[in-house]
């Protein structure tokens, strides 16, 4: 019995499936298959993805097909297990939740009968590993949500969320780094940017390292907003141990 | 460097190859060409690599002015060009002259048009392995953006630079020439979620037809029509997107990804358009129908290999090579070609 299943993603795409829930052993096996399958080199593959229960490998199959890449795959991930991941360091990152920032703020806290004020203080309390990066460069994907927080996502996804919106999209959240569609409950807003091509470096963080929220003020987002600007922010990182 | 002057931008128009494979893991959307197939042909008549960078535009198109003689072939939707005052031909080679103007002023049928310019196309510098534009960065292809009123645009100088003649109007003969299939079935792999749906759902998705909504771009292809039922609802734990991937938001109905298209995301998905289809769906214009049919992986591969091989061979048939010396432009006569059924 395989530790994983092959899903078809179309002709040219396959989705390595390890778990149907995310945990820290779905995520630790995911990397090590993603890292299994880049090491091998195979001819034809384009894009690998890994994301909180698979692995999504994106092929040409004019020079690979279907059936040659899944015995590829079979052959590589044989007595695939999950290796220790090693500590990333941990990001705080500052949030003004609710008002114009968080329009969703309401919804959810009513979503799950508490108060505003007990949504922040659910979000703020966690340390959140990051899954994986996805949906937009600097995207992370962030296990660790309490699950009185979980809410479905919004019936017709937004047409656009403002860059540094910070969300929830059923047993997830995480920040917008970009202005983009989508389909999250917005509850606040960061100064910060996880991803900008003119920082060095361009991103924040990476998959394996953790974020904390903490809430602020609209004063102080606009005294960060102006120290980013002015390139005085000093970024508050706390390094594994 | 010979180079081109913008001087009408169209609404969409930007520096296109293949896209930007590789980045997928960092949050990377490929970008590239909508309509991969015209793409190509454009390369493939003006003697480029398949992959060479292309001006794509949509709806409506550019004119732009040349300092330099050019040899150009212009793909996709028919955008009724012009060269000065004079009817240019769609899907042919031809030379512009310094000084002319070459306009692609509106796409009257399809949606996606894309000029070639021969000797390597479009000169610009390649951003993680590829020209393409990503808008929603800012990067690659032309400053990371669309182009606007006077941009000067370098290409490779096509002097003296041979390239493919395959006569007038052959791609009335082309099998995959998809002005005529404009109506046809769009296939589709089912997976990698069809087991969220109810059989009710599926039998919705692939009995009723949808229509191409307004909110539609090279993000996605958004459809309206008969909501498909899912059994739990639509969320899932996010996982990759592939291209064509068909996610059912809780709304039920369909949102087929593209080019520009997040490369993770958390609604289900019932089914993935094949490759070859691609084509088909974008150059749809808003209320145009869509009707699924399912076929398997292997099918859908074999359906792109056979399309590969055609073009192997009709570059291989080429029937010679002209040079810019030689006068190729012959007006297009569009009445000899087949009408559109009728569009509700």
């Amino acid at each position: 019995m395989r530790p994983y299943q092959i899903c078809v993603c179309g002709d040219s795409a396959i989705n390595i499936v390890v778990a149907d829930t995310i945990s820290a052993e779905a995520s630790a096996l995911v990397r090590s298959a993603a890292a299994r399958i880049q090491a091998a080199g195979i001819a034809g593959i384009e894009d690998i993805v890994p994301t909180f229960c698979a692995v999504m490998v994106a092929y040409n199959p004019e020079t690979i097909s279907y059936e040659e890449l899944v015995s590829a795959v079979h052959a590589n991930l044989d007595g695939l297990s999950a290796e220790g991941a090693s500590a990333g360091k941990t990001i705080v990152i500052p949030v003004c939740y609710g008002g114009e920032f968080g329009p969703d703020l309401e919804h959810v806290a009513q979503f799950h009968s508490i108060t505003p004020d007990e949504v922040v203080r659910l979000h703020t309390e966690p340390t959140y590993l990051i899954a994986m990066l996805g949906f937009l460069p600097g995207f992370a994907y962030l296990s660790g949500l309490n699950p009185d927080l979980e809410t479905p996502r919004l019936e017709v996804p937004r047409v656009r969320i403002e860059a540094g919106a910070v969300g929830i999209g059923g047993a997830q959240t995480g920040i917008y780094p970009l202005p983009s569609p989508g389909g999250w409950q917005i509850i606040g807003r960061s100064p910060l940017r996880p991803y900008d091509a003119e920082r060095e470096p361009a991103f924040l963080y990476a998959a394996g390292d953790s974020i904390e929220f903490e809430a602020i003020s609209p004063d102080e987002y606009a005294e960060i907003e102006a120290a980013l600007q002015a390139g005085t922010y000093e970024y508050r990182v706390k390094e594994a141990m | 460097m010979a180079k081109f002057t913008v001087c009408v931008p169209g609404l969409l128009t930007t520096v296109q190859d293949r896209g930007r494979m590789g980045y997928a893991a960092s949050g990377f959307s490929p970008s590239g060409v909508m309509d991969r197939r015209a793409f190509s042909l454009g390369n493939l008549l003006v003697g480029n690599a398949a992959n060479a960078p292309a001006i794509e535009f949509a709806f409506a198109g550019p004119t732009l002015e040349f300092e330099n003689d050019a040899v150009v072939a212009i793909t996709g939707a028919d955008f009724n060009p012009r060269l000065d005052e004079e009817r240019a031909p769609m899907y042919q080679a031809f030379v512009v002259r310094a000084g002319q103007r070459l306009s692609m002023p509106a796409a009257e049928r399809g949606v996606y048009g894309y000029l070639a310019i021969a000797n390597g196309g479009v000169d610009v510098p390649r951003v993680m392995g590829s020209a393409s534009t990503n808008l929603k960065c800012g990067l690659g292809g032309f400053e990371g953006r669309r182009f606007t009123f006077g941009d000067v645009v370098n290409f490779h100088d096509t002097t003296p630079n041979p390239y493919y003649d395959f006569g007038p109007n052959h791609y009335r003969n082309d099998p995959f020439y998809h002005f005529e299939y404009l109506t046809q079935e769009i296939r589709v792999v089912p997976g990698p979620q069809s087991d969220l749906f109810t059989s009710r759902g599926i039998d919705t998705f692939y009995k009723e037809r949808y229509q191409v909504s307004a909110q539609t771009d090279r993000m996605g292809c958004r459809l309206d029509g008969p909501q498909i039922e899912s059994s739990r609802g639509s969320d899932i734990i996010s996982d990759g997107i592939a291209l064509g991937s068909i996610q059912i938001p809780a709304q039920g109905t369909p949102i087929v990804m593209l080019a520009d298209r997040q490369t993770t995301g958390g609604y289900a998905k019932i089914a993935t358009v094949a490759s070859v289809d691609i084509p088909l769906l974008v150059q749809r214009a808003t209320k145009q129908y869509v009707q699924f049919k399912p076929v398997s992986v292997i099918e859908a591969q074999r359906l792109l290999v056979a399309e590969r091989d055609y073009y192997r061979n009709v570059r291989a048939n080429a029937r010679g090579r002209l040079t810019l010396e030689m006068p190729c432009i012959e007006p297009n006569d569009h009445a000899g070609e087949p009408t559109m059924p009728p569009v509700e």
